[in-house]
């Protein structure tokens, strides 16, 4: 049975104070109390500070390119269906860069769970507005304030029929882990949100503005988690400052509806046509 | 008739052009003929003129004839975009009553049918192709009973009464002619001994069976002309070997798909065409600094954009050699006939494997989409060979964490674990990187792991890359890569029967370029001719850049749409040898 440290990698190079590490630890904590084995487990990851944490996190990783970390980890999973396979990135990865795939990969709910250390900046380039970046908030590239209106990730998820919505604080480490404990269990395509402050480039979405203003699901007696529409009540109420897993309905997974596709072992079985194979194959040409 | 009968069918797209064609194609297959098939469409559903062109031969060919005998025609544009293909001497069928459709000028024989009418009166006006079909029996001595098999295949799924009525169209086109008129032209003599496993078969067909009898079992692809038949046929078999075929939301994703499913050790290809490749070039860098095996195929058209998106082109060359930033090691494969189309689709996953890098398989719509009478296929001969993947007993007594995934060793080529493997565990990455994969910017690791990546490929010796015909010291040597080696071998019989001494050589691996094997033959040469469908010369360009001799290298270009004819390479020959000089 791994224990913490063997999902510990690479030595992080994030800012002293950076929301990723909250993330990390909440991974490597949630990985031991799931049984998992590192080896077992492949974290793609994209580019900026959230990139790197395939390398600080100790399974199989792969750092890919900017934006690309969907398609690239469903081909992962879709390869070989016994891996614990997560995406990790940032809010200019996931929904600037990559938005077309975080809705695609929605509706084909292939069995990963996405990581998203959101923290309303482009921090690795040094300062640029981001796609969650609030109107107004000034940057390098917008210093009378961004113009546009910030992407809601959460309601767009919900409404791209994604089967487990949810948001973490990378302040409120127990809770994140258990959301990630939640969301690698389920079967189909898991999307964590997670507020994780950029300490050097955003002075607005801070851990302080977090601690006072975050509203937890968990605090809501009534709330349901396999309702959606109350999931966007309560995205509306909270102005989307809220964490816990929001919205949460199984529904069958793309490799599980795709006929014939095989369940184990397709990365190491010998695929060799036989004769008969060909004879068969070719009749069609004949 | 030396050979050969050139027939044609021609009209509105949407009308059944296409089922006529294939349905006379498979018929002269069948009966034990070669036949090969070009189909020429536009980028619309309903409407615009489409054709397909038969060639009945005698032997295989990889070109469809400049020559035409039969010419049917529903439609007036299809007289006359069509007419002057036709040899003296040939038939054109029209359909309608006399003056519906106005004959063209010169000395066809031309046959008014009420094609249309006769189809009514056997049913439904939508056999009024099976009418055609009947004709043409008539006026190449076949009769209509030769169509049944293949009718059978294509209607018993309607029910019997749906492949009588067919038939019977057939034959009222047959008798219909027989009554009316007497002009017949001969079939090629049947050839004595066709091989049991003779097939008729495309060469994105013959790519797709390559790819899964090379193992390959993720297909990530976005819908695009002239690539998606690959698509569809990978979609109707993959399931049946435990695979699977995902339609991506674009071509990035595409590619990204299938490099995530080749890192975690299944064999994945994606398949695209020009404005898909272009969309591919960032993952391109990505395959070869992490050494991710990667097959992308690049069914090529005409660019640029979107260009002339139902077109032939071999457009590509430059991207394919060139595209992505920065610099990594490549295999650019362009397959010259429809069996190198098979076997370097299984050669494409082997290579990627053993030389962890990515590989591009260039063919383009002219052998994508014709479809041609071959031998066979060499199935017997597929060999499925993974490279320096590791086994878990090579990762014994390794500890996690310690597996140098980006060794540096001699041949340029490290030792590659998959997830799941103990002992194992490394990172895939666009960074560059130390010998673990972990980011970094070290100088000296830095030129260590760029040229470990350039020497990879310094020892490629699996493929040969090239087929020669004909002397060293040819008077005019054609060169040429890819779906020309049919027409080019063609030109080259028609050069040698005035006089002239001719070679050919054929390119089918552009990278790495086999620069010893094909020096020879133009250090020998008086003039070179490149010939190919692009208007740059990118194949002459690389032959300066790799062997020099500027001094004698000419090009023969096309880049109208449509594909190289004998002819065209015939009057570039003679214009260059008549002014002496490449210009």
């Amino acid at each position: 049975m791994a224990v913490l440290t063997d999902f510990k990698g690479e030595k992080p190079t994030w800012c002293p104070g950076c929301g990723d590490f909250g993330v990390l630890n909440a991974l490597q904590r949630t990985a031991v109390e799931l049984g998992l084995d590192p080896e077992d487990m492949v974290v793609v990851s994209g580019i900026g500070c959230s990139g790197k944490l395939s390398a600080y996190f100790g399974s199989y990783g792969l750092h890919t390119i900017h934006g690309r970390t969907l398609p690239t980890a469903q081909g992962v999973k879709l390869a070989n269906r016994e891996l614990t396979v997560l995406a990790a990135g940032g809010d200019g990865d996931g929904f600037g860069i990559g938005m077309g795939h975080f809705i695609h990969a929605m509706r084909r709910n292939i069995d990963i769970t996405y990581l998203v250390m959101d923290n309303h900046i482009y921090g690795l380039t040094t300062g640029q507005t981001s796609p969650t970046s609030d109107t107004g908030f000034v940057t390098k590239t917008a210093p009378k304030g961004a113009v546009e209106f910030p992407v809601h990730p959460l309601s767009l998820a919900l409404s791209a029929g994604c089967g487990f919505v949810a948001q973490g604080f990378s302040g409120d480490i127990p809770q994140l882990s258990a959301i990630l404990k939640r969301a690698i269990r389920h079967r189909g395509f898991s999307f964590v949100n997670i507020f994780s402050p950029c300490v050097t480039f955003n002075k607005q979405n801070t851990y302080e503005f977090y601690k006072s203003n975050i509203v937890k699901v968990e605090d809501d007696a009534g709330y349901d988690s396999t309702n959606a529409a109350l999931a966007m009540a309560k995205l509306e109420q909270s102005q989307s400052v809220v964490t816990g897993v929001l919205y949460e309905h199984d529904r069958p997974t793309y490799e599980d509806s795709v006929p014939n596709f095989l369940k184990t072992g397709l990365a190491t079985a010998q695929h060799v046509l036989t004769e008969s194979d060909f004879d068969r194959l070719l009749a069609q040409f004949q | 008739m030396n050979g050969e009968l050139g027939w044609k069918v021609g009209g509105e797209q949407g009308e059944g052009i296409d089922s006529t064609g294939e349905i006379f194609a498979w018929t002269l297959h069948r009966l034990g003929y070669y036949a090969f098939a070009y189909r020429h469409f536009m980028s619309r559903v309903k409407g615009g003129h489409t054709n397909y062109k038969i060639r009945i031969t005698d032997r295989a060919v990889g070109h469809h004839g400049d020559d035409l005998h039969i010419l049917v025609a529903f439609d007036q544009e299809t007289v006359n975009v069509n007419w002057n293909e036709l040899v003296d001497g040939g038939i054109v069928v029209a359909d309608g009553t006399s003056g519906k459709i106005q004959p063209p000028p010169g000395s066809a024989h031309f046959c008014s049918i009420p094609l249309t009418g006769l189809a009514k009166e056997a049913g439904s006006a939508i056999m009024k192709n099976m009418v055609a079909v009947g004709v043409t029996a008539a006026i190449v001595g076949l009769t209509p009973e030769d169509f049944l098999s293949v009718i059978e295949d294509r209607f018993k799924k309607k029910g019997q009464a749906v492949v009588d009525s067919n038939l019977s169209a057939v034959r009222i086109g047959y008798d219909y002619y027989n009554q009316h008129f007497s002009h017949h032209l001969q079939l090629p003599a049947r050839p004595a001994a066709v091989p049991s496993n003779h097939l008729y078969i495309s060469g994105n067909e013959a790519t797709a069976l390559g790819a899964l009898a090379a193992g390959c079992r993720v297909l990530a692809a976005y819908p695009i002309t002239p690539a998606t038949e690959i698509m569809y046929w990978l979609v109707k078999y993959l399931p049946e070997y435990g695979g699977v075929v995902v339609q991506a939301e674009d071509e990035i994703a595409a590619v990204n798909m299938a490099l995530g499913a080749n890192y975690a050790g299944t064999r994945a290809m994606t398949s695209t065409s020009g404005p898909g490749f272009s969309l591919m070039m960032e993952t391109l860098g990505l395959a070869g600094i992490s050494e991710t095996p990667l097959v992308i195929v690049d069914v090529q058209r005409s660019g640029p954009s979107t260009g002339l998106p139902t077109k032939t082109e071999q457009s590509d060359l430059y991207e394919a050699l060139y595209g992505s930033h920065g610099e990594i090691p490549r295999i650019v494969l362009t397959p010259t006939t429809v069996e190198e189309c098979f076997r370097y689709a299984v050669e494409a996953f082997n290579l990627a494997e053993i030389y962890q890098c990515p590989v591009i398989l260039a063919s383009d719509l002219y052998m994508g989409m014709s479809k041609g009478s071959i031998d066979s296929l060499e199935t017997s001969k597929v060999q499925i060979t993974r490279g320096k993947l590791v086994t878990q007993s090579d990762l014994e007594g390794v500890s996690r964490g310690e597996f140098k995934r980006y060794e540096v060793n001699e041949d340029g080529i490290s030792p590659r674990a998959i997830p799941g493997q103990r002992g194992g565990r490394f990172i895939a990455i666009g960074n560059e990187h130390d010998e673990f994969g972990s980011e970094m910017e070290d100088q000296a690791m830095r030129v260590l792991q760029m040229d470990k990546r350039a020497r990879k490929l310094s020892a490629f010796h699996e493929l040969s890359g090239v087929t020669v015909d004909g002397p060293e010291d040819a008077q005019i040597t054609l060169v040429g890569f890819g779906s020309t080696r049919g027409v080019i071998d063609e030109a080259r019989a028609v050069l040698m029967q005035q006089g002239i001494r001719v070679a050919h050589v054929q390119v089918s691996v552009v990278a790495p370029f086999p620069a010893d094997l094909i020096r020879p033959y133009i250090a020998g040469a008086e003039t070179v001719l490149v010939v190919e469908v692009n208007s740059r010369g990118q194949l002459a360009d690389l032959l300066r850049l790799k062997l020099g001799y500027h001094d004698r290298i000419a090009s023969c270009l096309k880049y109208d749409g449509d594909p190289l004819l004998v002819k065209d390479i015939v009057k570039r020959v003679e214009e260059v040898i008549s002014v002496g000089s490449i210009n």
